[in-house]
């Protein structure tokens, strides 16, 4: 299988008034086709950075991105992004939010062709009923359901998601974590999750990518193939919870917290 | 229910405050020339009734202009300053400086400079006094737009000028509708600003000025409540467009 994400030596700083921060140094991350890659790590190390440079919106200093075999330069319409905030527009009903990519990125699908495709995917997400909402009327969780379907509506190669369950209780989480085994299970992506949550990046990701503190290079690559995916449960197997330790042991390393053992 | 409760309660309050002015004015017997009554302006309208409606139109239609060109202007300096920080810096000072030179200072000189223009002076000068709050108002909607929505459209390849369409424009409106509301009756007060400070015989300012040199007090009040009335009227075809344009904006309450 081709890697359809490669990130080679890429180093990235921000000018500020101080001179350069440095928040990437040569990183190196490579995502085949149809893997759901988390990135974890402390904060402020530059994993939002990470995002917005696999999106195109920002050049690298040095080093590369590539998607499908194709170096980025620009953003790039089969790109799906997904944020924290939903970031809906609030003068949009729901489906018209999910429609907005479809007016930008080129395609051929009629009208109604969008339309049925924006409501199929809002009712595999659990929201067939609110397409005439507005987004003010409508739980955090549900609006991230929304969101989550404008990010790949116009069917993307790669979804790139930043912590976009962070701001959710912890059950509407969960919720949101089957959720998303079952977009998958529908929608053939390459996902990238940036998250603080190592249970979420366990649960959802098959392979977790462990960032050192800034300026952040790949610390750690964790396989995560855990049997029996798309049951909570399997969160709590014995299995999980050694690959738990090992990611916890690894965050503290990149916190400066703890030496590296060998294992 | 809802409907009539929303014209309902408005009417009552007019109603009040006439009641009660009516009654300062009998309580304390005061003469017209310091006080006229709502009784007492009946009479003027009925003997002015043609030249209120000729006055009030010419106050209206030039009002409405300058409007207009304070929303085309402001949204244009709003859209300058909301999108570069660099114009944003050297516009404000300037902006904030001549908002602050009282207009009554600015009226002669404008009808010096455009002497016997007497609608353009006008309008000028409502468009001067009501174009600041629409500058202001778009060019902090547009310059607080949260950079995710830029990113949003942005990842997908779209133009400068589609997020500005598809975001910017909708996402400021609530607060242009804002400014507007102020702009409005700003701009009714730079329209008669210069029918009376410079007289030349139109609007409503005139027949204030004529009732002035009449010493027909009852007049002047008069007219002061047909602009009144006029600022009420635009101001809810600015609140009824906002329902439009803007209508998402408003919670349900509760």
């Amino acid at each position: 299988m081709t890697n359809l994400i490669d990130i080679k030596g890429v180093t990235h700083a921000y000018k500020t008034e101080n001179g350069p921060l440095p928040v990437l140094e040569n990183l190196n991350i490579s995502v085949p086709e149809g893997d759901f890659c988390a990135v974890v790590g402390p904060s402020g190390c530059g994993k939002s950075t990470l995002t917005r440079l696999i999106a195109g919106l920002i050049k690298p200093d040095e080093g590369e991105v590539w998607l499908h075999g194709e170096r980025v330069t620009s953003p790039r319409s089969t790109v799906g992004m997904a944020f924290q905030n939903p970031v809906l527009l609030e003068w949009r009903t729901i489906l018209d939010n999910v429609l907005l990519p479809l007016e930008i990125v080129p395609n051929s699908m009629s009208k109604r062709q969008k339309q049925d495709r924006a409501r199929d995917l809002l009712a595999l997400v659990g929201l067939d009923g609110f397409e005439d909402k507005r987004p003010s009327e409508l739980s955090g969780g549900m609006r991230q359901r929304a969101s989550l379907c404008r990010s790949i509506v116009h069917k993307p190669d790669v979804l790139i998601m930043d912590e976009p369950f962070g701001a959710l209780d912890a059950f509407t989480r969960e919720d949101l974590w089957q959720t998303m085994h079952r977009l998958r299970a529908e929608e053939p992506f390459t996902g990238v999750l940036i998250t603080h949550d190592l249970r979420e990046s366990v649960y959802l990701a098959d392979e977790v990518i462990v960032l050192s503190g800034r300026p952040a290079t790949t610390q750690h690559v964790e396989n995560v193939k855990l049997s029996g995916r798309t049951d909570l449960e399997v969160i709590y197997t014995q299995e999980a919870t050694d690959i738990l330790h090992r990611l916890r042991h690894q965050i503290e390393v990149a916190q400066g917290r703890a030496e590296v053992v060998a294992q | 229910m809802k409907h009539w409760k929303k014209v309902a309660t408005p009417t009552f309050a007019i109603i009040a405050f006439l009641a009660f002015w009516e009654f300062i004015v009998w309580f304390n017997h005061w003469p017209n020339y310091k006080m006229a009554s709502p009784s007492d302006l009946i009479p003027a309208y009925a003997k002015y009734w043609n030249l209120f409606l000729i006055y009030g139109w010419q106050t209206l239609w030039r009002t409405v202009v300058g409007l207009i060109v304070a929303v085309i202007f402001g949204t244009l300096i709003g859209m300058v300053m909301g999108f570069s920080r660099t114009m944003r810096d050297a516009l404000y000072p300037l902006l904030v400086g001549f908002n602050a030179i009282p207009k009554a200072t600015v009226v002669p000189v404008i009808a010096l400079i455009f002497i016997g223009q007497h609608d353009f002076n006008t309008i000028l000068i409502a468009f001067m006094i009501s174009f600041f709050p629409i500058s202001v108002a778009v060019s902090i909607g547009l310059s607080t737009l949260e950079p995710e929505y830029r990113d949003i459209l942005r990842s997908l390849g779209a133009s400068k000028w589609t997020i500005f369409w598809k975001i910017a424009l909708p996402k400021t409106l609530p607060e242009f509708f804002g400014a507007l509301k102020v702009s409005v009756t700003l701009a009714f007060i730079g329209t008669n600003l210069m029918e009376i400070v410079e007289p030349h015989g139109r609007g409503l300012g005139h027949l204030f000025d004529s009732g002035k040199i009449n010493a027909d007090y009852p007049l002047m009040f008069a007219v002061l409540i047909a602009l009144a009335f006029l600022g009420i009227v635009l101001y809810y075809i600015v609140v009824a467009l906002e329902k439009i344009f803007a209508g998402w904006a408003e919670r349900p309450q509760g």
